[in-house]
């Protein structure tokens, strides 16, 4: 276990400095936003994997409530920390990007919405996490898990029909669809690094969640046991 | 799942021969917590009293004319039912605790179904009737007069109050297992309620001003409400129950 860890973190290390280079010197300067563009290669992997670690962390919460594996319940709680900080990535990284391009920091268009309210929902789980007390913490989170994933879908339309409704504030001009192909190529390269790069904290991060519930598992046998002996 | 447990039930209240069924344990839990509440007044008096707070509190924050009250009330009113329906939802279950009446409960064989039900409907009367005595309130503080049709907004009031109630009721269940319980509803209640509150101003507001039309977002809210009931149903056994 611990050699596949270190040489997936080796390559890792590897994959994210190539993507670096990828990003800063090879991809072709955006002709109109200039090299401010550049912080797309961090912003977009960044939003990809949070989205794809709060759809797993769904599934372990599911999988958590069928079968009550301690498992499924570390998963859980990997997935959604990891996707709560690059979730924050992508938070941070939009607005550094919108001032000099958009001419503001924010605007409650209907992706930052979203995403904020997606960011929102899992920063509540880690909350319920923190003040509920002892072995309740796996099935409570489970089932707010649940509640959180089926809202996204609700949030979406929500929001997509809030936005369209008012005027947008905003000069238009989003990324999206005109991508150069050398820009593809800074972007899969760094998909991958950020893909990596979240699956060795979830990994990382799993391995403590199941030894601190075996610790504790421990402590409250031993308990018993000195309970017997007297 | 749940259907083969209530039909579990079931077979196992009938061998006990005179057990009551689904609806009638939902209804008598109904009836205790409207006479435990008629006879207290808790939820009720401080509900009302925090929302008449908010509302003075909110009319000196802002000094609208009526053009601009039409914009902002729905805004403003639906905030302040929120702020105050968490108040009440906080009682929802502590009164349980008393006695270990929700060890009681775990213990019945009575479908847990029914009793969030019950605790759902009792939260959907209270907030309803604090509706009643705050909407003249609002109309007179802030000079409302309705452009587009009342009725509807009777829908959108009916259909809010139940998507602000049922995943409230379910919440303040998940919130009495944790410490700090009355702040953590509202940090984990709101979250989730972003799209239901966006429907619910944005269909108040499109009514009063007469501009847009609401029932893309009466129908959100009835999308929502369907979800999260069927959600908050299937889920509630295993929040009642977990150890």
């Amino acid at each position: 276990m611990k050699t596949i860890f270190r040489i997936l973190a080796v390559i890792t290390a590897a994959l994210l400095a190539y993507g670096f280079v990828q990003a800063i010197f090879i991809a072709p300067t955006e002709a109109t936003m200039g090299d401010v563009q550049r912080i797309f290669y961090y912003h977009l992997p960044s939003a990809w994997v949070a989205f794809l670690l709060f759809f797993v962390n769904f599934l372990a919460s599911s999988w958590y409530l069928i079968r009550r594996s301690p498992r499924a319940d570390a998963l859980a709680l990997a997935s959604a920390e990891v996707g709560v900080s690059f979730c924050t990535i992508v938070l941070l990284t939009g607005p550094i990007w919108a001032r000099p391009v958009w001419g503001i920091w924010w605007t409650w268009d209907a992706r930052l919405t979203s995403t904020l309210v997606l960011w929102l929902i899992y920063v509540s789980y880690l909350m319920l996490r923190h003040y509920a007390t002892g072995g309740q913490i796996p099935v409570l989170a489970a089932t707010l898990g649940i509640f959180g994933f089926v809202d996204v879908p609700i949030v979406y339309m929500a929001i997509r029909w809030f936005r369209t409704q008012h005027p947008q504030p905003v000069i238009g001009g989003g990324e999206g669809s005109g991508l150069a192909p050398a820009m593809w190529v800074a972007v899969l390269w760094n998909l991958l690094a950020f893909a990596m790069l979240a699956l060795l904290f979830v990994w990382l991060r799993y391995l403590q969640a199941l030894a601190e519930h075996s610790l504790e598992e421990e402590h409250a046998q031993a308990s018993l046991e000195m309970g017997e002996a007297r | 799942m749940t259907t083969e447990a209530m039909s579990t039930k079931a077979t196992r209240t009938e061998a006990i021969g005179t057990a009551p069924g689904f609806w009638s344990i939902a209804r008598r839990s109904l009836v205790k917590d409207l006479r435990l509440e008629w006879r207290s007044k808790d939820a009720i008096n401080s509900m009302l009293f925090f929302a008449l707070l908010v509302v003075v509190i909110f009319s000196f924050g802002f000094d609208p004319t009526a053009e601009e009250s039409r914009k902002i009330a729905g805004g403003l009113l639906w905030v302040a039912i929120l702020f105050a329906t968490v108040v009440a939802l906080g009682q929802t279950w502590t009164r349980e605790l008393r006695n270990q009446v929700l060890d009681a409960y775990r213990l019945s064989p009575a479908p847990p179904q029914a009793l969030f039900l019950a605790k759902a409907v009792g939260n959907f009367i209270f907030v309803s009737i604090l509706e009643v005595l705050m909407v003249p309130l609002f109309v007179v503080f802030y000079n409302l007069r309705s452009v587009g049709p009342l009725w509807q907004l009777l829908v959108v009031g009916l259909l809010a109050t139940w998507a602000l109630v049922v995943n409230g009721t379910f919440f303040a269940a998940l919130s009495i297992r944790t410490r700090s319980r009355e702040i953590m509803l509202p940090l984990i209640l709101f979250p989730i309620s972003i799209p239901a509150l966006l429907a619910m101003v944005d269909a108040t507001t499109s009514i009063l001003t007469g501009d847009n039309s609401p029932i893309f977002w009466i129908r959100l809210l009835a999308v929502y409400d369907l979800v999260f009931t069927a959600v908050s149903l299937i889920l509630f056994e295993v929040v009642l129950s977990a150890e």
